[in-house]
């Protein structure tokens, strides 16, 4: 729209749009060089990845390092917990979630201002990692899949997000006539705003599932039997302290190679999920992120 | 606000059991939240009582004995206590400020940009990153620093630099840590501000374009005034954070050599109270509460200097 307009730029502004234009390609190249570096030592072939000479580009081609994971039986069990973990903790939030966030959308509920207050609290202040620590452990969820599903139940801000979607997208005299019509909060809820809150819904999942999917310190603390660990713990376990499967194998240069490739692979991996998510999502964003955060 | 059809279904001049009554369905909706919260959020508030006393696994929370204020005597004297709150605060002020910085210009930058398509490309590619997990963040960065194969310890070589690995120096690693995070979040952090950019009314951009303003005029005096109440609401937050820093990112780029500047509050009440053999709870719970007290306050203050100069506040 603006670049039709009729004044034509001055030379200045072609400059300002140049450098402009400049920066972004920078910024472009700063965020793209690391990950084409793990792309590039997952896919390359072993011995120069060993030698430290594929950066940007890969060099030959081997996919070894996904077959060697995708036959590890722990990376397929993490893989699997993450997946449970990520679709069962996403649902039972996203259920609480939009729940409250449409009975704080009603302006005539008695007390509101003190719930909002009651809720809001928790998110300026907590009891901290230690006597929350204690609560889990005295529930008895230790080492019990619950210990990751239950304890995040509920993220306040995303709950007000939410409100102030179904706030500003459902107009009041919807409700009114929907009232008239003898249609319950219930129903109201189910025929009416779920289905108008699909953006907000979007956006909400993946919130959620991007907490779910890559969280791993609430596994640390609260699960220690490997049977029920998330992937996040194999990763640290593999890449971070480097113990695991791959220190047994002889140091020949290409089983060092292979090494590299197995961790370059097991990171993309652990990524993809996301990454395939994200563009289903995308469309609903807009409205979504601008309409519940902006006006909140 | 209340028309007379709405009245008809919750009256407000009617007694409030009535009202009550009438959204019930509401009160049951609100039944797994409210429980939800007084377990998870409340329940531990009562719990972190144990800073004020010695807990022990026998007594629990109301058995054990009261100590007074000495967990937090305890950690004052620490001798390490001036280090750990130094290294706390410099990692979340160089966050907040290179991140605003960089999320501000970053907007600014590609609200500027007329090729679409362009644009599009640079936001896709750039949100890639947030998506991706701490542990793996941490991971690429530890192979990305390793002297013999990783890519930016290869630059640093070519470029005449160290050939150290520079995640076990501990000047270095305060920088790696905030500049991965602007690497993994500068793209995603500007979706709310290029939100409140598109709010701009383009009549505004028009009318100055016919004036004669060049781009660069428009950035500073349309653009950027319609940020700033975003930015004082951002900043007022950031305030009530910047004593915690998670522990999860810095306990994993720890290690023996770097502990002199990557030692923080969260992650050494993770050290006391958790990892330990001999956990001290009441030691733990006593840091973690003079850390939301201090964020507690600082988030009113600053909150109420924004409310006295007219500006944007939190409530």
């Amino acid at each position: 729209m603006r670049s039709k307009s009729h004044i034509k730029d001055t030379k200045g502004e072609r400059i300002f749009y140049l450098l402009n234009g400049l920066f972004l390609t920078i910024f472009l190249i700063f965020t793209l060089y690391p990950l084409m570096c793990v792309i590039s030592g997952a896919i390359s072939d072993p011995i120069p990845v060993a030698r430290g000479e594929v950066t940007f580009y890969p060099k030959g081609f081997s996919l070894r390092g996904f077959e060697i994971n995708l036959q590890n039986p722990k990376v397929l069990r993490g893989f699997g917990n993450s997946l449970f973990y990520t679709v069962v903790g996403t649902v039972l939030n996203l259920f609480i979630t939009v729940i409250t966030g449409y009975v704080m959308s009603r302006k005539e509920l008695p007390g509101r201002t003190a719930i909002s207050f009651f809720m809001a609290f928790t998110m300026w202040f907590s009891g901290g990692l230690i006597p929350t620590f204690l609560l889990v452990r005295d529930l008895g969820l230790f080492n019990t899949r619950w210990a990751l599903l239950i304890p995040g139940m509920l993220n306040v801000w995303n709950m007000i997000v939410c409100r102030t979607f179904i706030n500003s997208t459902i107009p009041e005299e919807m409700f009114e006539a929907a009232s008239i019509d003898g249609c319950g909060y219930m129903r109201f809820l189910f025929s009416m705003v779920l289905p108008l809150s699909s953006a907000i819904i979007a956006v909400l999942t993946l919130w959620y599932a991007i907490g779910h999917w890559n969280s791993y310190f609430n596994a640390l603390i609260y699960v220690y039997e490997p049977e029920l660990q998330p992937l996040q713990l194999y990763l640290r376990a593999t890449l971070i302290e480097n113990i695991g499967d791959l220190s047994d194998v002889e140091a020949s240069t290409e089983s060092l190679g292979i090494q590299e490739l197995i961790k370059n692979s097991l990171i993309l991996i652990a990524c993809l999920p996301l990454w395939i998510l994200y563009p289903f999502v995308q469309k609903f964003f807009v409205k979504g992120v601008m309409i519940g955060s902006v006006k909140g | 606000m209340t028309t007379p059809s709405s009245r008809k279904i919750v009256p407000k001049h009617s007694s409030l059991l009535t009202r009550i009554r009438r959204t019930r369905a509401l009160y049951m909706l609100l039944i797994p939240a409210i429980v939800f919260l007084i377990v998870f959020h409340y329940y531990p508030m009562y719990g972190a009582i144990i800073a004020f006393k010695n807990y022990t696994i026998s007594g629990g929370i109301l058995g054990s004995e009261w100590v007074g204020l000495k967990n937090f005597q305890k950690f004052i004297n620490y001798y390490e206590f001036p280090l750990i709150l130094k290294n706390t605060l410099r990692i979340s002020i160089y966050t907040i400020t290179a991140s605003f910085f960089i999320k501000l210009i970053l907007s600014l930058s590609l609200n500027c940009m007329r090729l679409e398509g362009y644009k599009k490309i640079v936001q896709t590619v750039t949100y890639m990153p947030h998506f991706i997990s701490t542990v793996v963040i941490v991971g690429i960065l530890i192979r990305f620093f390793n002297p013999s194969i990783g890519p930016i310890s290869k630059l640093i070589q070519s470029l005449g630099g160290t050939n150290r690995d520079l995640m076990g120096v501990s000047e270095a690693v305060p920088h790696i840590y905030v500049w991965s995070g602007i690497w993994q979040n500068a793209g995603w952090s500007t979706i709310l501000y290029l939100a409140t950019l598109s709010s701009v009314d383009p009549t505004l951009h028009e009318a100055a374009i016919v004036d004669g303003a060049t781009r660069m005029h428009r950035v500073w005096h349309i653009d950027l005034p319609t940020l700033i109440p975003t930015i004082v609401i951002t900043l007022i937050m950031d305030m009530g954070r910047v004593m915690s820093v998670g522990a999860d990112k810095m306990l994993l780029m720890q290690n023996s050599l770097n502990l002199s500047t990557t030692q923080i509050i969260s992650t050494y009440v993770y050290g006391v109270g958790i990892a330990s053999a001999s956990p001290q709870y009441s030691y733990g719970a006593a840091i973690s509460l003079f850390n939301t007290v201090i964020n507690f306050s600082l988030l009113m203050i600053v909150n109420t200097i924004s409310k006295k100069l007219n500006q944007a506040a939190l409530w």
